[in-house]
This record gives C-alpha cells, sequence and structure tokens, in this order.
C-alpha cells in the first residue's frame, strides 16, 4: 500500500463527495487537509485547555503556555534549528516575511540593494517593494530561465556590496523549481547580504535542516504542512534576531514599560506582540509529529514519484503544456500546465464538476506569468495523502476539458 | 450537469464581437483581480448612442460570452442606458447560474465599457 493509501483514511475530508463525485484534491499548495490528530489536538486544546499564555497565574494559563512552548521545541527540532530562541511563531509565511522586511528594512537606506528572484509568489515580492519605496533601496531580480531554473549566473553578477537583503523561495509555488539555496546563501554571506528564504512549498514536502541551509532567515506556514490556518514560523540565526530591533510594538514582546520608552523582552517572544494563535501553535505541533512519524525523506520521495506520474499522463494528452523543470527530481509536489485554448479558470470548473479541485490562474506570481508571456495556469499540487488514483482521475478529466466547453 | 449555459459555449467558441474598432469614440481595458485577465472594450458613438462596439481579450469564457453578449445588448442603445445596466442584466442574458466567485469575470466587460463612458462624459 502507497503512503498516499495508508494516509487517506486519517483525513476525514477525503470522504467527501463533491458534485457527485468522491473529492479528489490536488490543491494542497495552497493549502493541505488535516488529519484527524490535528484537528483534535485543537478541540481538545479549546475544550480543556485554553486561556491566554505566559501570565495568566493559574492552572489552566499553565497548561496553555506549557502547550503553546512545546509546540515551540516541536517545530525546532522538526526544522533542525540550533535552540528555540530561534522560532518565532507568527501567522504565516506572509507575515513572517513582512517582519522581516519591517525590521530590516529600517536599516536599510538609498544605495542598498534587495535581490529577489522573477518566481516570487507574491509575498516574497511585495514586502520588499514596500522597503524600497520607503527607504530608498533598490529592487532587483534574479532572472528564471526558460527551462525553469533560475539565472545563476546573473545572480552571481547581480550581488555585490550593495546586495543587503537576497530573498528567494525555496521551492517555487507554480514552477516547483527546488531553489539551489544552501549554494545561493554562501553566496549572498560572502558580500556580506542577509538571506531569507521562502519555504511555504518546501517545508510540508521535502527534508529541511535551516542550519545546513545557513539562511538568516526561513518563513513557513501550518496550514500548508497539515496544520491549521492562521499559524506561522520565522526563523531567525540568533545572532541575527538579537541585533534586530522588533518590527511590532505590543504586549508580550516587552520585559519593562516607562510611559516614554520599553525594554524589549528575551528572543523569540521580542518579536511576539499581542495574544499568539496558540490553538494554532497546538494544531501545527501534531502536524509536525503526524509528519515526523511517516518520515519527510518518505514524504518527499512519495511526492515525487507522483510529479512524475502526472507530468507523464498530462504530457501524453494532446495540447497539454507543461510548466518548470522537465526532471520532475528537481521538483517540489507541484505541476503547472496548460490546455491549449482553455484558460485556466475555465478548466478548473470543468474539473470541479468532477469532483477534482486543483488551482488555477496566477498563483499570486504575476511577474512569473509575465515572464512565460501567460495569464495563468493550472496547478495540480499534492500532500502526503495523494494518490496514483487521484493523478489518473485527473488526466481522465483534463482529457476531457475540451469537450465541456 | 453541463459547465456552462449554451450561449455562454456559444459565444465562446464564436464570438460576435470580438475585435477592434479603427476610429474608436471610447474605449477602456481593466484587469480582472482574480486570474490577471484584462479584457479590452472600444465603441463607437453617434448622438449619443452606441453605434458599434469590439472587444478582446485573454480571458475566461464567462468573461468572453458576457463582453459578447454585452455589446449586442448595447449596439444601438443611448448611453445612458448603459450606465443604467448591472451584472443581473447581463447575467439573464448569459441564461446561467454563476457562483459568487465567478462574478467579477461576468461584471468585468460592463465595467470597462461604463469606465470609458463615463471618461467620455467628463470633458
Amino acid at each position: 500500500m502507497s503512503l498516499g493509501e495508508r494516509c487517506r483514511p486519517d483525513f476525514p475530508i477525503l470522504s467527501r463527495i463533491v458534485n457527485g463525485h468522491p473529492l479528489v484534491y490536488l490543491d494542497s499548495a495552497a493549502s493541505s487537509q488535516k488529519p484527524a490528530s490535528v484537528i483534535e489536538a485543537v478541540q481538545r486544546y479549546y475544550e480543556t485547555s485554553h486561556a491566554n499564555v505566559h501570565r495568566s497565574i493559574h492552572t489552566l494559563g499553565e497548561e496553555a503556555t506549557e502547550l503553546y512552548e512545546g509546540a515551540r521545541d516541536a517545530v525546532r527540532a522538526f526544522i533542525g534549528a540550533r535552540s528555540r530562541e530561534e522560532i518565532v511563531f507568527t501567522r504565516g509565511t506572509t507575515e513572517s516575511i513582512n517582519l522581516v522586511a519591517q525590521a530590516v528594512g529600517r536599516t536599510l537606506g538609498p544605495g542598498d540593494e534587495i535581490l529577489v528572484t522573477e518566481l516570487e509568489h507574491h509575498s516574497n515580492l511585495v514586502p520588499w517593494q514596500m522597503v524600497c519605496r520607503d527607504r530608498g533601496t533598490v529592487l532587483r531580480a534574479i532572472p528564471v530561465l526558460p527551462d525553469g531554473y533560475l539565472d545563476l549566473d546573473t545572480y552571481a553578477r547581480l550581488l555585490t556590496p550593495r546586495t543587503r537583503v537576497v530573498a528567494v523561495a525555496h521551492v517555487s509555488n507554480v514552477l516547483g523549481t527546488i531553489n539551489p539555496v544552501a549554494r545561493m546563501v554562501e553566496q549572498a554571506h560572502r558580500v556580506g547580504a542577509l538571506v531569507l528564504l521562502d519555504g511555504a512549498q518546501a517545508v510540508p514536502h521535502v527534508p529541511v535542516d535551516v542550519a545546513a541551509l545557513g539562511a538568516d532567515f526561513y518563513a513557513f506556514s501550518g496550514h500548508k504542512m497539515l496544520g491549521p490556518t492562521g499559524i506561522g514560523v520565522l526563523h531567525g540565526r540568533r545572532e541575527v534576531l538579537e541585533r534586530l530591533e522588533p518590527a511590532w510594538g505590543g504586549g508580550e514582546m516587552i520585559k519593562e514599560v516607562w510611559i516614554d520608552r520599553a525594554q524589549w523582552n528575551d528572543l523569540p517572544w521580542r518579536f511576539e506582540p499581542g495574544t499568539p494563535p496558540i490553538a494554532g501553535a497546538v494544531g501545527l505541533h501534531a502536524a509536525v509529529e503526524y509528519l515526523s512519524k511517516l518520515g519527510m525523506a518518505q514524504v518527499s520521495a512519495h511526492e515525487q514519484a507522483l510529479t512524475a506520474l502526472t507530468m507523464e499522463a498530462l504530457g501524453r494528452i494532446p495540447g497539454v503544456s507543461l510548466y518548470g523543470p522537465a526532471n520532475p527530481e528537481m521538483k517540489g509536489a507541484v505541476v503547472a500546465f496548460n490546455v491549449e485554448g482553455i484558460h485556466p479558470h475555465d478548466g478548473a470548473a470543468a474539473l470541479d464538476l468532477h469532483g477534482i479541485a486543483v488551482r488555477a490562474g496566477h498563483h499570486c506570481a504575476q511577474p512569473l506569468m509575465k515572464r512565460l508571456g501567460i495569464v495563468g495556469t493550472l496547478r495540480a499540487s499534492f500532500s502526503v495523502y495523494s494518490t496514483a488514483l487521484d493523478v489518473q482521475r485527473l488526466a481522465d478529466g483534463v482529457a476531457g476539458i475540451l469537450g465541456e466547453l | 450537469m453541463a459547465l456552462y449555459s449554451t450561449v455562454i459555449r456559444d459565444r465562446f467558441r464564436q464570438p460576435r464581437y470580438r475585435g477592434t474598432l479603427e476610429r474608436p469614440d471610447v474605449s477602456g481595458e481593466d484587469v480582472n483581480p482574480l486570474c490577471g485577465d484584462r479584457v479590452r472594450v472600444q465603441a463607437r458613438l453617434a448622438d449619443g448612442r452606441v453605434v458599434e462596439g469590439r472587444w478582446t481579450g485573454d480571458c475566461c469564457a464567462i468573461s468572453a460570452a458576457s463582453a459578447d453578449v454585452l455589446l449586442e445588448m448595447v449596439t444601438g442603445q443611448p448611453a445612458a442606458r448603459v450606465r443604467e445596466l448591472t451584472p443581473q442584466s447581463i447575467l439573464d442574458r448569459l441564461d446561467s447560474d454563476i457562483r459568487p466567485s465567478r462574478m467579477k469575470c461576468v461584471a468585468l466587460p460592463l465595467t470597462v465599457l461604463q469606465g470609458a463612458l463615463a471618461k467620455e462624459a467628463t470633458p
């Protein structure tokens, strides 16, 4: 039995019937479904232990704090961070990136440069555009080559002592390209730039060891990795976080406050103002346990096999074009494609009639769409519960799209 | 269950008003934030009436059909009447249930045309 077939019964939503057909959920890159263990952990927390964390001198408050901080330890171990002080909880990848953009942005000025890539999700692009607007900093982009890989020669040329930040997706949410980030981090550090990696499409699908990658910041979301919405993680290298001013103020992030000033709290709470997403952290903890039990190497092998199978099955259908690296081993768990003469939204609506959920559109990567010269694509994406049968039903559905219009 | 109504499928396959005008009196263009689709609408006016209209765009079947029936509906009509049209009037003509998530696709060509006419009205 494949990993996907073994996992399916753990995900209650997968037994749904959609438009008269058993659900085929191939939109996990947008948001994954949740196993019963995650749903139950969140419910149990609200039913038995909910209170605000950290300053509640009562039993429930202590239990909630223990659960919240326990989640931090689990996440630390899952991504190989050196210490719990390096794990900042946020509301998602977008907030993690904005936190870094705000905090690091304040240290930048005219003449400084920020490097992004043409394949970034808007969430790793727009926050940097805002920094540039506010600080007079210059934004430059590493081009994407027609085969879906980054143009690393140009990257090497763009890196100069003026480069202060390099912000790159670990795995592209459209093309699936697994970028050579460890090498890119090393190059950036040689010119003294800070590196932020957007790991939203990596952590749920491939083993990630942040200490080995060496990036200064690593951002990801809970809801794409079987956890709840509203919880995200920012990993920051301790020595970098220590010298950074907090992005936002509020309760919890302070040690002492006077009417005219405040002293910041220790790491990681310095970067966590306000009541944190406690239930989200509890659910994320359960998600991390679920993935750890499966083993990320197994998860990655399973999804890569499905990616290869999908590329093969869709590639055989006349009129279908695939985007991104041709080698499935260089791709994350996504396959972007188009059907000739069919707008992606019409294609997705046609597949939905058969209970097949795929993403359609620009995938929050409009500069990449412009580079590819298309308005959008269809995108099938996988998670632990995806199966070869899902891929077969997708291929059958895609083959029939032209007949629907 | 069919994906789209016969009207939508027919207009998508064989649009009657797709193309460009050589000397339009008004033209407008906008993007659907949902998908990044761009729709461009042009019209010639005479005596306050729309006498001819054309649309272009890389867009979905719903937007394409919506633009096509819109230009059919407004040809020969006073510009003032066009300003009163609502997405519902287009929906009725499309003879289709459209999900809320796709209503922007229905509304876009109308918004573009009304915007272009409003620009014309303000000297």
